[in-house]
């Protein structure tokens, strides 16, 4: 009688659920769409067509899933060790520095394979350094980092807008940004990818960072499940208790795991910076930490889940401009309601069908075996 | 007396595939005591849920005073005059005991009228049936055994004819448990039925009239008790015989392993739970530490084992102290030889979550067996955790099995097996059969005895007496943070309880 909802079989739980969830939040958004007085199938077919119908399209997708994999893994790292680390949006935003100083510095002499690995490193040890402040507070004086990392994405801010203003811009640029990086400093696109596939990726800036983001999804999936410290992390995740009771030094983990999250979520710079503006510019995060933790909530904190959450929200994100650019009455922000209903949906109300889900399979789980052995009697 | 106040009429429920109430048929007679005992699991909670509202029935019918009711939530429960004294208390614990026994029948927005109304009335229940509580006392500075009474008068005050008790010892001293017992007789004098549920079948003996025994969701028999014997109530629970008492021969104690010298611990709150605590256990003995819950015996084996500081004091392990109030580290201990079965299996033994093999490396998760460098070596960890389930007769044995889906009685077994089974010297035991069934009660207790008879020291923490009896050669009681006794494993129960209450020293009012 503790658990009052009976396990659902694995495809359930991972594939049919989010997809149930997906489904009514994109007909609640219909409901929005028929509201502003326009035909939801018809914004659901420019959403599509939009996202996945012409190469360009395609690419631009995957280079916004490629934003999100990066919060989403980020987020889902401290997940697994019950940190809600909600600063990937703050911890991205200065990983651009990283990756802003390796391209300054490099992008005249070396090409950019050269750069690349020294900004991976640079944009990961920036985004973990501005975690490692709250995982400290977090593990050394119990301020819940919930409150700390939000108010680290404002202090991002601030001191983003000071250094591309005061330290990064060039002399007489008016823009508050960094120059234009040279050839060592940008990243090749996957273009060729598509072209396999006979798509033309048009000027979409999918680059080669998206393999990057896949490698650190198998990278995030050892680390949790095949390592000594992924143990200790899950385990002081699930117990506290339990994790006092097998010595594991709870601060030691608590900082690690906050500081490999931020550096996850500090490479998602990469993409933007190095791979499509080939310049740090303001604000060039632009919500990517947030949605990553819709991401990660819909991918059940799996890097298996978070790649298909991850292009979800890419399709939203694309197909998104999509729609406000070929129907007016559905502007910008609709498409922030119409996400922000997919959050809602499949994020905070993932349980809302669970238990009906739960107990139809209960009751045909249970009618086929009173056939299959109608006096085993246990 | 063979009027009938409940019968439960083809009663059925299943939690998705998990059919946790059978055709449940059950009568009880007015003005009884009825006794339901099951092992945990065998569906007793389900069906003492059904009754009182908080679930509904997939089949069949509940009759009161031989009327059919639909009780669909609690509110129709206390309607039809049923009443139910939770195994945790549902009281709002900052209130007096007034407010708590109004709470929920206020009557009006203002409570002046209520409260009088509610005074007299508490007034007449006491005197009625004896049960004296003080209604202006704040609740949680009432002893257990007190708010247990309050919790009744809060049904009585509702009208309830029928009382359902959910395992209402498991918190209570012997003593109170015997004011309890008086209480529940005389309320059955003056006509209430009482149906007490309970997996201590001495209890059950002492008080009820009649008994149904569960199992796997059935009710298997129903006997007058005193047509029956605790044996065959346990036969029937279990489903084949089982060995209640613990056979043990004489313990042959050498040296000291395990010594503690003034032991002072606080809890999180700063209070002193542990007060100048000091004891020894040597190998080939089973040290038992009786008391009631809460009277700090968590926090002392939390501190011996290095999970919890100690604000002052030594801990000596194998002749070599540990530094129990700086830098004590639980797998440093365990690799010094000290194994821990921690009373909390869910919070602390165990990660639920976790799939068996997980759990079965818990605390040596940096044992090189079981790692090759960063990386676990989860080929060894699961082919350790498969012997371990086969040896240990876990069942299911599938080491990738999720830990919560285990009975309590397998998961009790995948900590033991993996504590004992390192041959350490000295051995922490905390509430070892704490939920877990008769079955695996029997086998728990032989490897307790089988450690000490291997010459391992062994130091066991339960508040249930008949296992610190059964199993103990020397019993410590502990009350109010002290130690208030030292006993040899034939003490009496009297004597003990007794001490568990605190009342040997004469003149230190606790």
């Amino acid at each position: 009688m503790s658990t009052p909802y009976a396990k659902l079989p694995a495809w359930a739980e991972y594939v049919l659920l989010p997809f149930v969830n997906v489904v009514v939040a994109f007909l609640v958004a219909g409901l929005v769409v028929l509201l502003a007085g326009d035909s939801p199938l018809h914004a659901f077919q420019l959403m599509i067509e939009g996202a996945f119908g012409y190469g360009e399209g395609i690419g631009y997708t995957l280079y916004y899933a490629t934003n999100f994999i990066f919060t989403g893994l980020a987020v889902a790292v401290a997940f697994h060790c019950s940190l809600f680390n909600i600063g990937g949006e703050g911890q991205a935003y200065v990983g651009g520095i990283g990756v802003a100083i390796a391209a300054l510095w490099l992008d005249r002499f070396v090409p950019w394979w050269v750069t690349f690995p020294v900004a991976i490193a640079l944009s990961a040890g920036f985004g973990a350094l501005w975690a490692f402040i709250p995982g400290y507070l977090q593990a050394k004086r119990g301020s819940h980092v919930v409150i700390t990392t939000i108010m680290f994405n404002f202090i991002a801010s601030s001191l983003m807008v000071y250094l591309l203003v005061h330290v990064l811009k060039p002399v007489g640029a008016m823009a508050p940004q960094t120059r234009t990086f040279a050839e060592g400093g940008q990243l090749p696109t996957l273009g060729w990818l598509l072209k396999l596939f006979g798509l033309n990726p048009g000027i979409a800036p999918f680059n080669i960072t998206f393999l990057l983001a896949l490698v650190m999804c198998f990278l995030v999936w050892v680390l949790v499940w095949r390592t000594r410290f992924g143990y200790e992390l899950r385990t002081l995740g699930f117990s506290r208790g339990a994790a006092r009771y097998a010595g594991i030094n709870e601060a030691k983990i608590i900082i690690l795991t906050m500081m490999i999250s931020g550096a996850l979520a500090g490479m998602m710079a990469l993409n933007n910076v190095m791979g499509d503006q080939f310049r740090l510019q303001l604000d060039f995060v632009n919500g990517a930490g947030f949605v990553g933790i819709a991401v990660a909530l819909m991918g059940r904190s799996h890097p298996l889940g978070i790649i298909p959450a991850a292009i979800l929200f890419g399709v939203l994100y694309q197909g998104g401009a999509e729609i406000s650019f070929d129907m007016p009455e559905i502007s910008r922000d609709m498409i922030v309601i119409i996400q922000g209903l997919v959050i809602l949906f499949a994020g905070a109300l993932e349980n809302m069908f669970r238990p009906a889900l739960a107990s139809a399979f209960g009751r045909i789980g249970r009618s086929r075996r009173d056939v299959a052995a109608p006096a085993a009697g246990e | 007396m063979s009027e009938t106040a409940i019968a439960l009429k083809g009663i059925d429920k299943s939690f998705g595939s998990v059919h946790a109430n059978r055709n449940i048929n059950l009568t009880v007679r007015k003005g009884t005591i009825h006794g339901i005992v099951g092992e945990n699991g065998a569906g007793k909670s389900t069906l003492m849920s059904i009754l009182y509202g908080f679930y509904q029935a997939d089949a069949g019918d509940i009759l009161v005073n031989g009327e059919k009711v639909e009780i669909r939530d609690s509110n129709a429960a206390i309607a039809a005059g049923i009443g139910m004294v939770h195994q945790h208390f549902m009281l709002v614990e900052n209130f007096t005991v007034l407010e708590n026994i109004m709470l929920g029948a206020e009557d009006r927005q203002v409570l002046n009228a209520g409260i009088a109304r509610a005074r007299r009335t508490l007034k007449e229940l006491e005197e009625e049936y004896a049960l004296q509580v003080d209604p202006d006392a704040i609740t949680e500075q009432l002893p257990v055994g007190s708010q247990q009474r309050v919790e009744i008068l809060k049904a009585l005050y509702r009208g309830a004819d029928i009382l359902i008790l959910d395992e209402p010892t498991g918190v209570l001293t012997p003593s109170e448990a015997d004011h309890l017992f008086r209480i529940l007789e005389q309320l059955r004098n003056q006509g209430k039925t009482i149906i007490f549920i309970t997996h201590k079948l001495r209890e059950v003996m002492a008080i009820t009239d009649e008994v149904s025994v569960m199992r796997r969701g059935e009710i298997v028999a129903t006997k007058e008790t005193s047509q029956t014997s605790v044996d065959e109530l346990a036969e029937l629970m279990v489903g084949r015989r089982v060995l209640l008492r613990v056979d043990k021969g004489e313990s042959t104690p050498r040296e000291t392993r395990l010594e503690v010298k003034n032991l002072t611990v606080d809890d999180e709150r700063g209070v002193t739970m542990v007060k100048d605590v000091s004891f020894a256990v040597r190998a080939g003995e089973i040290v038992g530490i009786a008391g009631v819950a809460g009277n700090g015996q968590s926090e002392l084996i939390e501190a011996i084992s290095g999970i919890r500081r100690a604000r002052s004091g030594e801990v000596i392990l194998e002749g070599e102290p540990i530094s129990v109030s700086g830098e004590a580290d639980p797998r440093r201990l365990r690799a010094r030889g000290l194994a821990h079965v921690p009373e909390d299996r869910h919070h602390m033994g165990l990660v639920l979550p976790f799939e068996e093999s997980e759990n079965a490396i818990l605390g040596y998760q940096t044992d090189a067996r079981y790692v090759n460098g960063a990386f676990l070596n989860l080929g060894a960890i699961r082919s350790d955790a498969g012997e371990k389930m086969e040896r240990y007769d876990i069942r299911p044995p599938d080491p990738r099995l999720k830990t919560a889906n285990f009975s309590g009685g397998n998961q009790q077994k995948i900590v033991l097996a993996r504590e004992i089974e390192r041959d350490p010297e000295v051995l922490i035991f905390g509430q070892p059969t704490r939920g877990v069934d008769v079955g695996a009660i029997e086998f728990i207790h032989k490897r307790i005895i089988e450690m000490r008879d291997a010459g391992k020291a062994v130091l066991v923490v339960s508040v249930e007496l008949d296992e610190i009896r059964g199993l103990s050669d020397r019993i410590l009681v502990m009350f109010d943070g002290r130690i208030v006794g030292e006993r040899d494993g034939e003490a009496g129960e009297n004597e003990l309880g007794l001490l568990m209450a605190g009342v040997e020293e004469e003149g230190t009012a606790a």
